[in-house]
């Protein structure tokens, strides 16, 4: 690569980490599908899909071909570019936002970060904006099918996610402070000094910040136990009631885009990212970069998958929330402990930081 | 690259802000305006403020917009008619305007030395982080302002609460 200067360099790398990590997101998008039926399917008793491929391992992609194939039925009473930009807008935004995600240890290449395509110093914040946009694909859906179900999901789902952005927004408000920035890699750093006992959720005296993100971020993502949106026995489908084949499959696809976005940032701010949880103990084990580097993928990933099995479980355990209660749960309860969670982490820091 | 950016984004809000006012359904323009914001955002960005520009994004175009959009799905307002305005907008409407902007330009232009002028992607470096610049100066020589304009939002924010309560 020596014929090719610093920004030519730069702009091949970026390309190929864009394509590959895209790829790779759209894969573990298919992929999760996949595993929560089989999970789901394992909590009920049941064997979910196991005809297609080994284990049922070819499922997502028939499916995709499927979705692909079905017609694509445009009511004739819809709002015609609103209905067509929605569920382009909620895909987007829901795959931008891992461009700021540092998925593995610093390893540089010519002056260009391997694991992270841009590590902007408020990556934090475009994380949160980017979520903010996302709200316009559910709430114009919904106004855009001229439908009553469609209306009401994505009024829900609108309010839904407005109100739980404040409290996920407060409870990461102590790890910002604990680390003082937002960038993300200075906030992994900030909890890679001994393993697990210096990650956020433990050593940083978190957890309760990590618990309001959990919930806030379930609402935030409209999944069971807060998936009234679409919960089908009262609204359909929800906002998604009167869209078909691909643009379906996009409403789909952005939801499991956001779950994997979402359990990326709750292992970056909690559970220190790419970090071991054994610190540096084991760091002869795999010396050299191509070790540390594999080694630290595989801590990220594992903590993000067992973030989705939580997700799973979840989805497979509690019943659904009214409404009314989802909403005092939001405002009454997680917003005040919130904020009580950054005057103790402010106070301790100051007197002890 | 800054000069492109500035040029793309620059036009991206003058034409979002026309098609504000030529768009005749409320939600089409209200989306309008979120184009507008979010090519503010960027150019912020570009002049290195962007700490400004992801509030600017967060705050303007996720919040107060999605309000607007929110209420304009629930009112169901319809296409709006086109009516023939008054007589009074029509003979001062072009001459005002025009005088408002040539009054802005002449400000401007002959305040410069006074307003200042900062380099397209100046700063642009994340050596300096302008989060703890803006918390440093908020919160050290601008305390009285930003306390009193958080008490004047507290008190909008009761005024809607008993304004409601009245309806409820």
């Amino acid at each position: 690569m020596s014929h090719l200067n610093n920004f030519e360099i730069f702009l091949l790398l970026t390309i190929v980490k864009i394509a590959i990590v895209l790829m790779i997101t759209l894969m573990a998008v298919a992929y999760t599908v996949l595993l929560e039926r089989k999970v789901l399917g394992r909590l009920q008793n049941r064997w979910g899909p196991s005809r297609v491929g080994p284990f049922g391992l070819a499922q997502p992609l028939v499916d995709g071909l499927k979705l692909f194939l079905k017609e694509d039925m445009m009511p004739l009473a819809v709002e015609r570019p609103l209905f067509v930009i929605a569920p382009i807008i909620a895909l987007g935004c829901a795959l931008i936002s891992i461009a700021v995600v540092p998925f593995g240890a610093v390893t540089l290449v010519h002056g260009v970060d391997l694991f992270q395509i841009a590590n902007l110093n408020i990556g934090l914040l475009v994380i949160l904006g980017v979520t903010s946009i996302g709200v316009y694909g559910v709430a114009l859906s919904g106004w855009s099918s001229n439908s009553k179900y469609s209306l009401f999901g994505s009024l829900r789902s609108t309010a839904q996610m407005i109100s739980y952005e404040l409290a996920l927004g407060l409870s990461l408000v102590g790890v910002v402070l604990r680390a003082q920035s937002l960038s993300l890699r200075d906030i992994v750093a900030s909890q890679s000094a001994h393993g697990a006992i210096s990650w956020n959720v433990f050593g940083g005296f978190q957890f309760i910040a990590f618990f309001i993100y959990l919930m806030a971020a379930y609402a935030e993502t409209n999944r069971s136990p807060f998936d009234l949106s679409e919960a089908e026995s009262e609204l359909v489908a929800g906002y998604h009631t009167e869209y078909s084949s691909m643009k379906f499959a996009m409403f789909f696809m952005a939801e499991y885009a956001n779950m994997i976005t979402v359990s990326c940032v709750a292992t970056l701010l909690f559970l220190g990212g790419a970090s071991s949880p054994f610190g540096h103990l084991f760091d002869h084990v795999a010396s050299g970069i191509v070790g540390t580097a594999l080694f630290s993928i595989f801590w990220f990933v594992a903590k993000v998958f067992s973030f989705l099995l939580l997700y799973i479980w979840v989805r497979g355990t509690l019943p659904r929330f009214r409404y009314d209660q989802l909403m005092a749960f939001g405002w009454k309860f997680l917003l005040p402990v919130a904020m009580v969670n950054i005057l103790a982490t402010a106070l301790a820091l100051t007197y002890h930081g | 690259m800054e000069i492109a950016l500035f040029l793309i984004f620059g036009l991206l809000a003058v034409a979002g802000a026309l098609n504000l006012l030529f768009q005749r359904h409320p939600i089409n323009s209200a989306l309008s305006l979120v184009v507008v914001m979010m090519s503010l955002a960027v150019l912020y960005w570009s002049l290195g403020a962007e700490f400004l520009a992801a509030a600017q994004v967060i705050v303007y175009a996720g919040a107060v917009m999605v309000l607007f959009i929110f209420v304009v799905m629930l009112l169901n307002a319809g296409e709006e008619e086109r009516s023939h305005g008054s007589k009074i907008a029509y003979i001062a409407g072009i001459p005002g305007a025009a005088a408002i902007f040539c009054l802005l330009s002449f400000v401007f232009l002959s305040e410069r030395s006074h307003l200042g002028a900062t380099p397209l992607g100046g700063y642009l470096s994340s050596a300096v982080s302008n989060i703890s610049e803006i918390s440093h100066t908020l919160f050290t020589s601008l305390l009285l302002p930003f306390e009193v304009t958080s008490i004047l939002i507290l008190v909008a924010i009761l005024g809607a609460v008993v304004l409601a309560r009245k309806e409820l």
